[in-house]
């Protein structure tokens, strides 16, 4: 029995959600389809664990789709790196659910409720399925199931700027999309195969037709979008600002960094780094979007008084140093790309649960409400302020680990030059961090804050979850950057 | 107990200390009385520690590595254990301090202002055992942040005014400047262990760096190392003074201030080696910084009327001294460095602890207004003359000697003009400390309070502050004569650190 579901876990890790999903809409009841989401996420979660257990110990775990062997039937295929993000994303997508329910009842119509719950499992079948495929094509269906579901989420805030923001987003997610698909089809093309591993070895690298430049251009772009990459991020800020609470907290942690993956697979599981950064400058121009995305944004995070639009642009900011490791493919830049994927999901999922629990007690994320908060709610305020210092990457935190590689990393391939640029940048940080710090603890309170109370420990527990492990670590790496370490190795076609 | 056991109970009892006081936090008594039985039980600890590491010893403690290749370690070493004797001895007499001043003042939030201390305590300690880089900058930085609630304690618009200027530039100068310096000598020497002689000589035998990049690489140590308040970095100390003035005693003129000048010279001494940077002469050049900074320091000093203000800048020219002796590298010069570690402190934390005292009896913060208060306050303004005496560098006080062995090193290595710049700022010191107490003894009092009459008994005119604040301060300002006749064990216990590789 138990060696039958170990057999078929990479399965089960996309048939539980997706099944119960529609088992959600049935039931047709807030509570019940809260009940079944919460029972399938970490079901979910405790799937991918022990799949990320295999592969540490295998290395690849193939699982063909219906007994078809590839390359005619999708083949299923989980390394380290896909282990390791299925496990953050379920885990966070886990946590994220236990502390929803007051959160929804708060910002959600009573109504729609087991909707939002359906589509939560949508949401998050579709992340995992990006990452457990080793099929072209099925990364573009499971794709687009997380965007859909995704576009639906941010469309349930409460104000009427969140259907605007979701539809900003379909519309340049679709673009995004489409992109990936018109690349997609072209490699199909060159190839005869959807299969990722049966394109890398069969696709015409160096002297090859022009069909695979332009496939690859149309992917990069594609997914560039999907990930938010200044300047592709324009619809980020507004469907994280608008979205519920929670759908930020879920897709602020997960939904961007899943996109990495699919990039990161695109670059080195299809064409491989050779062919992307020596023999195609991609390394240069991805390292100068970034650079320059993270200055911009950065500012433009110190700009804002919505809490929420502040962080959404910090993770603009942020995935510009994913992709800085990413760009350097050595083991440390890719490792502390990596990481820094792992780190960023929790440091940002705990920050964006401590806006929620702001917003569920004072009513608003504006930070002119937050004044003096720091005072009536201090657990809220000082989970902010742990979260705020991993942001910034203050050692003893997990950011210090992403950034600490990732400095390594530069100086190793004699590009010191973008680590002043990383280091100085990392100094924006303190400022829009600690803007909000001072507004917390050092204001007058406001009105709301003055007669707010303390968030309720449903909330604050899974908060102090994420944001204690930004702490764990931060000091004990070996299942973060460590496994990240190994990934990086395999990726680059050694063995760890 | 094996000496490496020692380690990892002194790093390990501050954090007990911040347990139990969160513990206790309902029960002052209680809490405050775990706070200084746990300072008295590491002062036992540090002290027998000492004992062998002054007799060669260098006991080791290995963490574990936080990353693939870089660890968590410490060794103990004859610069750390002095730093780290000061630091815990002081702690005892703070924390009594503290009990008097912030009892005696009403200050809100003890417990958190206690368990603060503690942590920055720890941080301290890590810093001083610290085996390598890394580590000392992890340490560096948790006491900065440790330190920021304590700046900010008041919670009032000019706290938090001081807050941003001290996270700023402590925050800003680490990050920019110390990480990056790290990783590139991490990058050229491919390890951060502290060992005698530098670990950078063999890169630049090998042309890996050329003499500019030395020079810039020990910039980027030195004002990356904000701590050590090296001009033009200088100003979060004096906005550091908003905080509670045990907080300035014991964290801005001993634990922050000297871990800041500790790196500087273990940078000096481990990292580059002496020898490569007298070769090389590409420290200079910050001897020069240092020594613009103790006479625009002393000169600023002059100026200040608020007590805590004019302290302030006295620790910032006299943080530059140990940076001098740092900078020129020779053995007698870094000897005296670290010597003045230990003297400076002993003698600024006595003129916190009188600022303090005079500040809970007298509620006055500035100087103009202490005339005549050494009467009342006799035992506070005679440690004040004392502890003067001491930091101005004249016998007996302990700074003598210290000032002696880096006057030795700018004549050593022939840069007189910087010898010139310690005469002249030791006559600034006598000018901007000497008359406070002077004045407080000599001139009348301004306040015409009638009742106090001439012909009454000289005890019942005192007031002075509670006995919990004053005996501290009397002790710190017998330390500090102490250390004159100890300077000879000084020398003696930091002679190891200028000695050759073998």
């Amino acid at each position: 029995m138990i060696d039958a579901i170990f057999a078929h876990l990479p399965i089960l890790l996309i048939v539980l959600p997706l099944m119960a999903a529609p088992c959600c809409v049935l039931v047709g009841n807030g509570r019940a389809a809260y009940l079944l989401a919460l029972v399938v996420s970490f079901a979910a979660f405790a799937c991918s664990v022990a799949m990320l257990g295999e592969t540490l110990q295998h290395h690849v775990v193939r699982y063909e789709l219906g007994n078809w062997s590839p390359p005619y039937g999708i083949e299923y295929r989980v390394d380290i790196f896909s282990g390791f993000v299925m496990a953050f994303v379920s885990g966070i997508g886990a946590i994220v659910l236990v502390y929803a329910p007051l959160s929804v009842r708060d910002e959600i119509p009573a109504s729609k409720h087991y909707l939002f719950y359906a589509t939560y499992l949508l949401c998050m079948t579709g992340l995992l399925g990006m990452c457990v495929t080793g099929d072209l094509f099925n990364v573009f269906v499971f794709l687009e199931i997380s965007s859909l579901s995704s576009y639906a989420l941010i469309s349930l805030g409460r104000t009427r700027r969140a259907p605007l923001a979701a539809f900003q987003y379909l519309i340049l997610g679709s673009i995004g999309a489409t992109f990936i698909l018109i690349g997609i089809g072209l490699l199909y093309q060159m190839t005869g195969t959807l299969n990722m591993a049966d394109i890398a070895a069969r696709v015409p690298h160096e002297h090859g037709p022009r069909t695979v430049l332009v496939a690859f251009a149309f992917l990069t772009v594609g997914l560039c979008v999907k990930m938010a990459v200044f300047p592709l991020h324009t619809w980020l800020p507004n469907a994280y600002t608008y979205a519920p609470s929670v759908v930020t907290c879920f897709i602020a942690a997960t939904a961007t960094k899943v996109s990495v993956y699919a990039f990161v697979r695109l670059i080195f599981g299809i064409i491989t780094p050779g062919f992307a950064f020596d023999v195609l400058p991609l390394d240069t121009e991805l390292m100068l979007f970034s650079l320059v995305g993270i200055f911009i944004a950065s500012i433009a995070a110190i700009y804002q008084n919505n809490v929420k639009r502040l962080l959404a642009y910090s993770s603009v900011a942020q995935i510009g140093y994913m992709l800085l490791g990413i760009s350097m493919a050595t083991p440390t830049g890719l490792s502390a790309g990596i990481v820094h994927m792992f780190n960023h999901a929790l440091i940002k999922g705990g920050l964006f649960m401590v806006a929620g629990c702001f917003a569920l007690r004072l009513g608003s994320v504006q930070l002119s409400d937050w004044k003096g908060a720091g005072r009536t709610m201090p657990l809220t305020a000082i989970a902010w302020a742990i979260g705020g210092l991993a942001l910034i990457g203050v050692p003893m935190t997990a950011g210090f680990i992403s950034k600490w590689l990732l400095l390594t990393s530069a100086f190793e391939t004699g590009r010191w030059p973008i680590a002043v640029l990383m280091l100085v940048s990392s100094l924006l940080a303190v400022v829009y961090v600690w803007k909000v710090v001072e507004t917390l603890f050092f204001s007058e309170p406001s009105e709301a804050a003055a007669g707010a109370t303390e968030a309720p420990l449903r909330m604050l527990i899974p908060t102090y979850l994420l944001i204690g492990a930004t702490l764990l670590f931060g000091v004990w790496t070996p299942y973060s950057a460590g496994i990240a370490r190994q990934a990086a190795i395999v990726l680059l076609g050694g063995t760890p | 107990m094996s000496p490496d056991h020692l380690i990892w109970i002194s790093l390990a009892l501050p954090l007990l200390a911040v347990g139990l006081i969160v513990l206790f936090g309902k029960s002052p008594d209680l809490r405050d009385g775990a706070s200084g039985t746990v300072a008295g039980l590491l002062l036992i600890v540090v002290a027998s520690l000492s004992i062998g590491v002054f007799s060669g010893k260098r006991p080791e403690w290995h963490l574990g590595e936080m990353l693939p290749g870089f660890e968590i370690a410490f060794r103990v070493e004859p610069l750390g254990m002095l730093f780290a004797l000061v630091a815990s001895g002081l702690w005892i007499l703070t924390t009594a301090y503290a009990v008097g001043y912030m009892r005696g003042h009403h200050e809100i939030h003890q417990t958190r202002f206690f368990a603060c201390f503690a942590i920055a305590i720890f941080a301290a300690l890590s810093a001083a055992f610290s085996a390598n880089l890394f580590t000392l900058f992890v340490a560096y930085e948790v006491m900065t942040i440790s330190t920021y609630p304590l700046v900010t304690h008041h919670g009032t618009d000019e706290a938090k005014r001081g807050g941003r200027i001290y996270l700023g530039i402590l925050l800003s100068t680490s990050i920019a400047f110390f990480m990056l310096a790290i990783v590139w000598t991490w990058s050229l020497a491919g390890t951060l262990d502290f060992q005698l002689g530098g670990i950078l000589s063999t890169a630049v035998a090998e042309n890996r760096i050329s003499q500019t990049g030395l020079g810039v690489l020990i910039g980027l140590f030195t004002f990356g190392i904000g701590k050590a308040a090296l001009m033009p970095f200088h100003r979060w100390l004096p906005a550091a003074m908003v905080a509670p003035t045990p907080v300035s005693a014991l964290l801005h003129a001993v634990a922050v201030v000297k871990v800041g000048v500790f790196s500087v010279m273990k940078v000096c001494v481990y990292i580059f080696g002496l020898e490569l940077l007298r070769e090389t002469g590409v420290s200079l050049y910050l001897a020069y910084v240092a020594g613009f900074t103790l006479v625009v320091a002393s000169l600023v000093a002059m100026t200040k009327d608020n007590l805590k203000a004019r302290l302030a800048y006295s620790t910032i020219g006299q943080l530059a001294y140990i940076t001098l002796g740092a900078m020129l590298a020779t053995p007698n010069s870094v000897i005296g460095g670290g010597m003045h570690i230990a003297m400076h402190a002993v003698g600024k934390i006595t003129l916190f602890f009188c600022a303090g005292a005079i500040y809970v009896a007298a509620h006055k913060k500035n100087i103009s207004d202490m005339e005549g208060l050494g009467r009342k306050m006799p035992f506070t303004f005679a440690a004040f003359l004392i502890a003067s005496v001491s930091i101005i560098g004249l016998p007996p006080g302990g700074g003598a000697w210290s000032k002696w062995f880096l006057a030795l090193g700018t004549v050593e290595t022939h840069q007189y003009l910087l010898t010139a710049a310690l005469m002249v700022s030791s006559l600034l010191n006598i000018a901007y400390l000497v008359p406070i107490p002077m004045r407080a003894f000599m001139k009348p009092s301004k306040s015409e309070d009638e009742s106090e009459s001439e012909t009454g008994n000289w005890f019942s005119n005192m007031q002075e502050a509670p006995a919990m604040c004053v005996v501290p301060l009397c002790v710190t300002a017998i330390g500090s004569v102490v250390l004159f006749f100890a300077a000879q064990w000084i020398y003696q216990a930091l002679l190891p650190i200028t000695a050759m590789p073998s």
